[in-house]
């Protein structure tokens, strides 16, 4: 098949952008997206063009590298897919595509497709985790955990944080993100002395961050490749109102 | 075009009748295996905790090894610089694991054990891992899992609460602890997590988007590296007391492999070039279950975890060529292959066994799917007998997985895999410390030549990666610090900034040459080569012919390749070629490696030498050792240094898993 791409290029954080119109011909319908860019890529490299520049790594959906908004979708679409696993079968002839990076002012562009998700880090710097060293921890099986409890921390923890929650929500808010790491801990008991406070630091960093408020319009769960549900946000909520009671 | 094909290299191997080499002094403590760890941590010096924080420690790499590593030695109060390539430590290609983690915990009471783990390790390995480092491997297995709990790392539980174990490849006990299909994710978030914290207590800088390039070394001793940040192009030294090379394995020097497509051996290869001895280059692992090829546009493969060698059958008609659908061949015109050949594994045979019956039934003319090139994995029983529910529970995101990549459903019709490269048992020499030959240079994960022998056993990656990470370097690092004064230097000292200029004259000239060649295709080509000659099988003539192209590849390379855009920005192009050129000299190392040993063991199978029945076929009398390459100044002629193993505990025997 043949695809006609609309590319958001901007060649530094500070420069302008705009978009770039190109033709790829010949797409096979069991390549990936990432590989239909690389074909495109290895052309504009041999015209003498500078190729577009996206992040990627596993292209196998579990490391969080890639992401880019396909035609206003982020991830593209597909339930429960990465841009890397999305593939172009689910396009036919003739297709015509924008493709942007992720737009926050939280996430800002380093070059054409590429932003800086630093944030992210930052977020869980400031308290997701579980305050232990190395050594002189209990015999893992010291403390049962329910296996309810351990599955719904591992469907929260399954996050990779690409980012495709803040990209899709109109404020740009990041409480998916956090709410997965939140509720990932605050299940289990190994997570349980440090709850308050970290749901407070959390939250504190997300809004230093300048990532926006959450007004429950769900786009970003529609859009999450690993399909962390909403009740992550409610979690959130809850544990934060208790920390701040407290 | 220029190229002047070089003539092949002479690789006459001489044979030293004395096995001692000073240089490689693998510093084993004495005593009985059991007890040689111990004796370890009570020998070494201490550092005073209060003059921890006075020493810097670089560690390059976040995956598994690296950020266990760097939380840990933060955490006990050293100075701690980390870089990644990728925009986030989170990111490392560790995350990608799927399987799980092995850990003699014996909680199924199976009768596993400390010493059994040690021995299916050394066995699986083919008898060409050193003993101490195994055994020491399992002993702290224990601790890692009691680790990652406490951290938060969600493991499979079952109803009662304590923790589920599945089995793995080579192994008959059930020992691998596991995470859903996505347990190097969840291993490397505790660790990640950890990591933060230490970034957070300022303990830790962390340097993402930063690509070591060369490593520094004053008055022999490693004292920093040379660091590209790619998003500006800077090029920048740090220096430090020590440094920890964490930057995993080389498998895509194959171009296709299943690690993520950063992966590169440039760390490690330039420490090489600085003086690091690099071990057994040609044992490599090739992974029997991974999606296949489907085009020439292909970027990377697919793995598909070894648990579903649990519960699915691997299968190839009968008949060669028959190309009638898998549901279409009744039962009594299939091979199944592992468990005709392999009745006490079965379907769980060890990956380079599995691999190579794979290969061979292809090889047959009984391949299924495009080309040829792949067999079945038929969930179909596993299905009655258990229902798709709970093979959904099992493996419901791999099943996804396969069905987005290839369009066809794995609950109706059997999977298509085919091996694929996909782990490096070969990489940096070091000693039982951890260190190289480079004083002050360790090596962790799977970037060191690691413990793993020839062959490695599926979840011992993640194992041995935390186990160095969280247990052995933080204490093994202390005793060189202590024990070595350092001279008070800056980053303006000469070798640094001969160091400096010389990478960005690579970048430089990477970027002037300006050709018709893009990186890719010089990449593709150059696994093809490495995949022909020294892939599943190796011979003589194939290697030969392999260390003719490979040269000419590389010279042509710097004539042809042709890399836009500039130096001073994000170039992912530049990136590449710069990995590509470092790639291009490693696989001539590799080859010379595969030729000069002649006989077969786990991984490298050598042709010339196979058992009757066409296993792998070990010369212990004249290949007990580990091969250890110095970089000579000319890549057709590396120096070969010899570390003899020697099996005390375990008996030496044909490998058999009949
Ligand atoms: C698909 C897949 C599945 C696997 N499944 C399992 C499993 O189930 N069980 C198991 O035990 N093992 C498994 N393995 C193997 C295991 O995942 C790896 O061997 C292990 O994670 C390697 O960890 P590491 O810390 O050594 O390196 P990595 O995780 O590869 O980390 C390397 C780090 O080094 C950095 N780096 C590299 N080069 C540079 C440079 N030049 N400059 C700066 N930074 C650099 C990277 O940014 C990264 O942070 C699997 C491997 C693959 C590919
Ligand atoms: S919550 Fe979903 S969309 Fe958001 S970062 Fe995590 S995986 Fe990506
Ligand atoms: S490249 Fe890793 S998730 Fe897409």
């Amino acid at each position: 098949m043949n695809l006609t791409l609309q590319v958001w290029r901007q060649p530094a954080s500070a420069a302008n952008g705009r978009f770039v119109t190109y033709q790829v011909r010949d797409v096979s319908p069991d390549m990936s997206f990432l590989e239909m860019l690389d074909v495109l890529n290895q052309q504009l490299i041999l015209a003498g063009d500078e190729p577009i520049a996206f992040d990627h790594d596993c292209r196998e959906g579990i490391c969080g590298s890639c992401g880019m908004v396909i035609d206003g979708i982020a991830h593209g679409g597909q339930r429960a897919t990465t841009a890397c696993q999305l593939h172009m079968r689910h396009f036919k002839d003739g297709d015509q595509l924008t493709l942007e990076p992720w737009r926050a002012s939280a996430f800002p562009i380093v070059k054409d497709l590429v932003v800086d998700r630093g944030a992210f880090d930052r977020i869980i710097q400031a308290g997701g985790y579980v305050s232990v060293s190395t050594g002189g921890v209990p015999d893992a099986n010291a403390i049962p955990v329910p296996k309810e409890s351990a599955d719904r921390a591992m469907d929260a923890a399954a996050c990779i944080g690409c980012g495709a929650c803040v990209a899709a929500c109109p404020n740009a808010s990041a409480m998916l993100f956090t709410g997965a790491k939140v509720a990932h801990l605050g299940v289990l008991p190994q997570g349980q002395v440090e709850r308050s406070r970290r749901v407070l630091a959390m939250v504190a960093q997300m809004d230093e961050e300048g990532f926006g408020g959450c007004t429950n319009i769900g786009e970003c769960a529609a859009v999450c490749p690993k399909e962390i549900k909403l009740d992550v946000i409610a979690q959130l909520n809850r544990d934060l109102l208790r920390a701040s009671l407290r | 075009m220029t190229t002047d094909t070089k003539t092949a290299p002479s690789i006459e191997v001489r044979r030293p009748l004395e096995f001692t080499d000073a240089r490689l002094d693998a510093r084993i403590p004495g005593g009985p295996v059991e007890r040689k760890w111990e004796q370890r941590q009570f020998d070494v010096r201490l550092v005073n905790p209060t003059n921890k924080r006075r020493y810097t420690v670089i560690v390059v790499g976040s995956g598994l090894a690296g950020a266990s590593a760097s939380a840990t030695l933060a955490e006990l109060g050293y100075q701690v610089q980390t870089f990644c390539y990728q925009d986030s430590p989170r990111r490392a290609h560790s995350i990608a694991a799927q399987g799980g983690i092995n850990a003699a915990k014996n909680y199924r009471n199976d009768g596993d054990s400390v010493f059994r783990l040690f021995y299916d390790t050394i066995k699986g390995g083919d008898f060409r891992a050193r003993e101490a480092n195994v055994y020491r491997l399992a002993q702290v297995s224990t601790q890692i899992i009691d680790q990652c709990v406490a951290q938060g790392v969600p493991f499979a539980r079952e109803y009662g609460g304590l923790l589920d174990n599945r089995s793995f490849g080579g192994a008959q006990v059930s020992r691998t602890f596991y995470a859903r299909g996505q347990t190097g994710q969840q291993l490397l978030l505790g660790a990640y997590q950890a990591l933060s914290r230490q970034i957070e207590l300022g303990k830790v800088q962390m340097f993402p988007r930063s690509e070591m390039l060369d490593l520094v070394l004053v008055d022999g001793r490693a004292r920093g590296i040379v660091v590209r940040d790619m998003v500006t192009g800077t090029v920048r030294s740090y220096l430090a007391d020590a440094v920890v090379l964490a930057t995993g394995g080389y498998s895509n020097v194959f171009y296709l492999s299943t690690n993520a497509k950063g992966c590169n051996t440039s760390a490690i290869w330039r420490a090489h070039r600085r003086g690091a001895f690099f071990a057994n280059p040609c044992y490599t692992q090739i992974h029997p279950t991974c999606i296949p090829v489907s085009g020439d546009y292909q970027s990377k493969l697919t793995l598909m975890s070894e648990s579903l060698r649990n519960d699915g059958r691997v299968w190839v008609p009968l008949q060669a060529g028959d190309r009638r659908a898998p549901q279409a061949i009744p039962e009594h015109e299939r091979d199944y292959f592992l468990e005709r050949k392999y009745p006490s594994f079965g379907n769980l045979a060890p990956r380079d066994i599995s691999s190579r019956a794979a290969k061979e039934a292809c090889d047959a003319g009984r391949g299924v799917g495009p080309g040829g090139l792949g067999v079945y994995l038929d969930f179909a029983d596993a299905i009655k007998r258990l229902s798709v529910p709970v093979i959904r529970e099992r493996y419901g995101n791999l099943f996804d997985m396969y069905e987005r990549i290839t369009g066809e459903d794995p609950y109706s019709q059997p999977m298509r895999i085919y091996p694929a490269v996909h782990y490096t048992m070969g990489g940096l020499w070091v000693d039982y410390n951890l260190m190289s030959t480079i004083p002050g240079l360790f090596v962790v994960g799977e970037a060191n030549f690691s413990d793993h022998g020839a062959n490695r056993l599926g979840a011992s990656a993640l194992m041995q990666g935390l186990a160095d990470g969280y247990f052995i370097l933080p204490y093994t690092i202390g005793d060189y610090l202590v024990s070595n004064p350092l001279a008070r230097i800056t980053t303006d000292h000469a070798a640094f900034r001969e160091a400096e200029a010389g990478v960005n004259q690579q970048v430089a000239r990477l970027l002037a040459v300006g050709g018709d060649r893009t990186v890719d295709s010089f990449h593709r080509e150059l696994g093809k080569i490495v995949w022909d000659d020294c892939g599943m099988a190796r011979n003589d003539a194939g290697l030969r012919r392999a260390l003719q192209r490979i040269p000419a590849l590389r010279d042509e390379f710097w004539h042809r390749v042709r890399v836009p855009g500039s130096g001073a920005s994000l170039n992912q192009e530049l990136e590449k070629a710069g990995r590509v050129a470092d790639f291009l000299e490693l696989a001539e190392l590799m080859c010379i490696d595969a030729l000069h040993r002649t006989e077969s063991c786990g991984g490298h199978f050598r042709e010339e030498s196979q058992t009757d029945d066409g296993e792998a076929k070990r010369d212990d009398a004249n290949f007990s050792y580990v091969a250890a390459w110095e970089y000579s100044g000319d890549l057709d002629a590396p120096n070969l240094h010899r570390e003899p193993l020697h099996f005390d505990s375990v008996k030496l025997q044909q490998r058999s898993y009949k």
